[in-house]
């Protein structure tokens, strides 16, 4: 074996990928996960309270948890790439990956690339990120103190967010495009007997306003055709997320919004190639299917590179 | 002392940072911040790796509001480079030691 060929590579260092490497690595397959960040963990990260993760009545960081799994997956040799997967090359015995810090290739492949936030698509958004302009409101929310600020969505997040912004901000506009939430009984419950918190319905932010900081939102809506402008310091994007799949179109079955479509046991339609956690079509999108995920396609992966090997003389095996 | 952080705050900030002789890289960080979290190990390492060319340093935004304020920080990590006291550069978000490096090389060069 190279120094870049594995056993298993894992692409993404989420739940999914890691509850994989836990798996691959104490199967005793040479593993390696592949994360383009900065440290591994993936989205539950930028929250501070996991409240429904299996074995933590107290609750949890996102962080903590992710990093005890790295923990864990350490202990038992796998090994971590910082970079970028580009492409994907399957072959019987071989599948190559391509990355910002090279080749390197597998016996099997477990994608767990997860999601990324959905990004508004208006103007001002792009120039005043990270100047007003946040995906994440237990990052940036405590610099919001007595301000005003805006969070655009209406799924669970988007009000939990806007929950989580009321600790800061003297006033929160929660702007959804219907005429009705998504988000779950409970959380809508507390949206509405929250007195900081005001719903702006049937809206669509068309632009973000300022120079140097947010200053302004203009508003658009949908059923009266009306424009307004609505001065905020802040504005807290929440409108969904978008499957990590663009390396992957062409090389594996995707939905039309670009999940992969696997099986029960987290087969992709390529051989040798599996997929888990929200990258997939009907994801429970939660840390535990993640890494419930993870473990199946790991037990699957392992059953598919032993078989492989039993197929090849040992003096094939480069 | 050499080749860790400097811990900067709003007192020996104007000394250390904006009066400094040679570079200062400021990382601006919270304890309630995960992202920072994933950003300190790259930061500590990159101390080491430019001791002695550029100063590496890290605000704390919660004990020092006033630095943050003045330099607009609305969301962290954010890292700033000065270089005769002025911001030359400036990287919101996580990122990889490699672009940090870079970024470094670059104000060093420059
Ligand atoms: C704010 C927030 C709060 C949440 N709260 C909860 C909660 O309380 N409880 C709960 O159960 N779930 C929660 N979730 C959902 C949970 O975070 C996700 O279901 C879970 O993280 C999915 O894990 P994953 O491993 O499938 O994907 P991700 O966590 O998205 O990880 C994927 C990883 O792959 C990396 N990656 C992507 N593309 C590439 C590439 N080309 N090359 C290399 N690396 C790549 C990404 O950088 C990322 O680190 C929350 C999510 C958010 C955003």
């Amino acid at each position: 074996m190279g120094a870049r060929d594995y056993d298993i590579i894992i692409v993404g260092g989420g739940c999914a990928g890691l509850a994989a490497a836990i798996y691959t690595s104490r199967a005793r397959l040479r593993t390696l996960l592949i994360e383009k960040e900065v440290g591994v963990g993936g989205q539950i990260v930028t929250t501070n309270h996991v409240e429904n993760y299996p074995g933590f009545p107290e609750g949890i960081t996102g962080y903590d948890l992710t990093q005890a799994m790295r923990r864990q997956a350490v202990k038992y040799g796998m090994e971590t790439l910082a970079a970028e997967v580009s492409g994907l090359v399957p072959g019987e015995f071989t599948k190559v990956l391509r990355t910002t810090a090279g080749e390197h290739t597998a016996r099997a492949v477990i994608i767990a690339s997860g999601a990324a936030h959905q990004h508004l698509g208006v103007p001002g958004e792009r120039e005043l990120a990270g100047k007003g302009v946040s995906y994440c409101a237990t990052c940036d929310g405590p610099f919001f103190r007595e301000q005003r600020v805006a969070v655009v969505g209406g799924g669970d997040a988007a009000v939990t967010e806007a929950g989580f912004l009321t600790h800061f901000a003297t006033k929160v506009y929660l702007i959804h495009r219907r005429d009705q939430l998504r988000a779950q009984q409970i959380n809508q419950e507390r949206v509405f007997a929250d007195p900081c918190i005001e719903v702006i319905w049937d809206t669509l932010v068309t632009a973000i306003e300022g120079d140097e900081e947010v200053k302004a939102l203009h508003l658009h809506h949908v059923k009266t055709h009306e424009e307004s402008v609505l001065e905020v310091a802040g504005v807290f994007v929440s409108i969904g997320f978008r499957p990590n799949s663009g390396f992957l179109r062409g090389v594996l079955k995707l939905d039309p919004n670009g999940h992969i479509i696997t099986n029960e046991v987290m087969e992709t339609d390529v051989p040798g190639i599996f997929a888990a956690g929200d990258i997939r079509l009907n994801s429970g999108r939660q840390a535990i299917t993640a890494a419930g995920d993870g473990a199946t396609a790991a037990i699957m992966a392992e059953r598919y590179v032993s078989a492989l090997r039993a197929s090849r003389p040992a003096t094939l095996y480069i | 002392m050499s080749g860790s952080p400097l811990m900067v705050n709003e007192t020996n900030f104007e000394d250390q940072v904006v009066k400094a002789a040679k570079p200062v890289m400021v990382d601006f960080w919270a304890a309630w911040c995960a992202p920072c979290r994933m950003v300190a190990p790259v930061v500590e390492k990159l101390a080491k790796e430019f001791d002695g060319r550029i100063t590496v340093a890290k605000l704390n935004v919660d004990e020092n509001p006033k630095v943050a304020a003045r330099y607009g920080i609305r969301s962290i990590p954010t890292v700033i480079i000065f270089k005769g006291g002025k911001p030359v550069d400036q990287v919101v978000g996580a990122r990889l030691e490699g672009e940090f490096r870079s970024r470094l090389n670059t104000v060093l060069a420059s």
